[in-house]
């Protein structure tokens, strides 16, 4: 039962072939017995879901339960959740008990999903590799002594090592769509503003953007069903029609116009990696589509001004944590300066004081126009860069990460290193389209992710394109031995 | 573009962040780098370009000016180190 999708597991609900106590039992033992290993919880609810499992058997009984009503899932410890402790990853919240629910999870909650846990995470959703984590590093399930990816990646593992058969995940330069690669999985970046921001903690307010974290195309589509929609309470979300994302999954797609952007198979792509890719976009022309070369020909930039963009936003964002209102405290504060300045010392990990250092050393007087302003400039030529393209195709792919899995440790020390490895995310969240990452194949036994890109809410023909793939490939279905 | 060791506590300051001497030169090190990256901007001309704030340039929506919050002090003071009788608690800032 464990490896099921969601969409197999709504059903079996639906028969009562299982119940969803018996299910939510089944997968919080699965947590207890690996999460050790893994490390890929930071709480594990286990009375709330018991709770909420027994609610969703009576709305399944009295025939009143929606899609997810009785599924369990995992939220990324990132999404506020009342009652629960909601850490972001960082000390700074290791005593925080969110007052509140977030827009994301009240949805899933009130469609019936029962809550697991709450999911690693690098610190603040800063990182490519979950070791910035406050909560230590997440191992990746195909290889223990590798990285999930990040920022998404405790959300990932569970959902690779079957531990939790769906997850939330949230994306500002990749960390949906770089984890969701390095552990073969589908995973999901929304248009900027199609799912609430609202009690999800900021980090880059102008790129963050929550997603789901599934082994299918199909599976997404059943969460987006859910997470999509205009909130009032986040005031950068759009007031624009959801659609069923499960409609269309099945569409032909012959004739299908695919761009391959040049620049995102050249240098610095591992060539084994580059062959996955092929063979990918060979079996989307036996599908029926025509592929074409396209240039974006600014996504060099896309890293260095995502490391303005971001830093600027997070040190702006990130001020709210002053050890007064909420979160940690430093002991026998001398004066109000010593207050603030030892609780963000000690309640901050590494990376964030770096991201909160650049951030304000790019803000500051004289700079503006140098650093921030000009970055906002190049946004726009990448966002450019994709206008043109869309004229002429449908969607774009290419690789989602440079290679495999990295080793635990093996960039930790390297801060650029690291930011280089979301290459080819980050210019899609400068720009603010929808983009999946989906299980393409295997290097040395590690799995390899094809990103898909599309046009602005296009995330509908997204699934649809991946859901065909995955009719016609089984890369979706593969398990990590110890897991199976 | 780098940076240097009056740089970083500078910014530490403007930052309200508490740096180990001892780790100032790492930071040196890490600031000086990224920077080195993100100083492949300046080779791009952007002088007809307009920022972009939003990914759709939406503007900001508005709403009628009601209050549609309540009051939730008790259970968001029940989150903070130090609160007396409905106040949040500091080290004295007034002699």
């Amino acid at each position: 039962m464990h490896t099921k999708t969601i969409s197999q597991l709504s059903a079996a609900l639906r028969s009562g072939e299982v119940s969803s106590v018996e299910l939510t039992t089944l997968f919080l033992d699965r947590i207890k017995q690996h999460n050790p290993a893994l490390n890929c919880f930071i709480s594990i609810t286990e009375a709330q879901a018991l709770e909420a499992a027994a609610v969703a058997d009576q709305r399944l009984t009295a025939g009143n339960g929606a899609p997810l009503t009785g599924v369990p899932i995992a939220h990324k410890d990132i999404f506020c959740t009342q009652g629960v402790k909601t850490t972001c990853g960082s000390r700074m919240l290791d005593n925080f008990i969110a007052p509140y629910e977030s827009t994301c999870t009240a949805r899933f909650r009130d469609a019936g999903a029962v809550m697991l846990g709450k999911t690693n995470m690098d610190e603040f959703a800063m990182g490519s590799s979950n070791e910035t984590s406050y909560y230590g590093a997440v191992k990746n399930p195909w290889d223990q002594g590798r990285v999930p990816g990040g920022s998404s990646g405790g959300s990932v593992s569970a959902v690779a090592a079957r531990l939790a058969p769906a997850a939330t995940g949230t994306d500002t330069g990749g960390s949906i769509r770089q984890p969701a690669a390095l552990c073969g999985l589908t995973g999901l970046k929304p248009t900027y503003g199609r799912v609430s921001r609202f009690g999800m903690i900021a980090f880059a307010s102008s790129l963050d953007q929550a997603g789901p974290v599934t082994y299918s195309a199909e599976d997404a589509a059943l969460m987006m069903n859910v997470m999509a929609g205009f909130d009032e309470r986040d005031s950068t979300s759009v007031e624009r029609e959801v659609p069923d994302y499960s409609a269309n999954l099945d569409n032909g797609i012959e004739g299908l116009k695919i761009g391959l952007p040049k620049e995102y198979f050249g240098e610095g792509l591992d060539d084994s990696i580059a062959r996955v890719i092929d063979a990918a976009v060979k079996e989307y022309e036996a599908l029926g589509a025509v592929v074409k070369e396209i240039s974006l020909p600014n996504t060099g930039l896309a890293v260095p001004i995502y490391y303005v963009v971001a830093p600027a936003e997070c040190s702006t964002n990130l001020s709210r944590f002053d050890g007064v209102r909420f979160g940690h405290r430093c002991d026998d504060p001398q004066d109000l300066f010593d207050l603030y300045t030892r609780s963000r010392g000690e309640g901050f990990g590494a990376e964030v004081k770096r991201r909160i250092m650049i951030g304000t050393y790019v803000l500051s007087a004289g700079y503006y126009d140098a650093y921030y302003l000009k970055a906002q400039k190049i946004r726009r030529l990448i966002s450019e860069d994709f206008r043109a393209a869309f004229e002429k195709v449908d969607v774009i792919m290419g690789p989602t990460t440079p290679s495999t899995a990295f080793k635990l440790g093996e960039k930790a020390d390297d801060p650029v290193t690291m930011y280089l490895s979301d290459i080819y995310t980050i210019a899609v969240n400068m720009a603010g389209l929808p983009a999946a990452s989906i299980p393409a194949g295997f290097v040395d036994g590690l799995p390899v992710g094809l990103q898909v890109i599309g046009n602005y809410f296009d995330e509908s023909r997204l699934l649809n394109v991946a859901h065909k793939y995955q009719q016609a490939t089984d890369w979706h279905l593969q398990l990590p031995k110890e897991f199976q | 573009m780098s940076v240097d060791q009056s740089d970083i506590t500078k910014v530490a300051l403007l930052a309200r962040l508490k740096i180990d001497e001892a780790d100032i030169p790492q930071y040196v090190d890490n600031l000086s780098n990224i920077l080195g990256l993100v100083e492949q901007m300046s080779e791009v001309n952007t002088d007809d370009v307009v920022p972009m704030a939003h990914p759709l340039d939406a503007a900001q929506r508005l709403r009628a000016d009601e209050v549609t919050e309540t009051d939730q002090r008790d259970s968001f003071q029940a989150l903070a180190p130090e609160v007396e009788s409905g106040l949040y608690l500091v080290p004295k800032v007034i002699e």
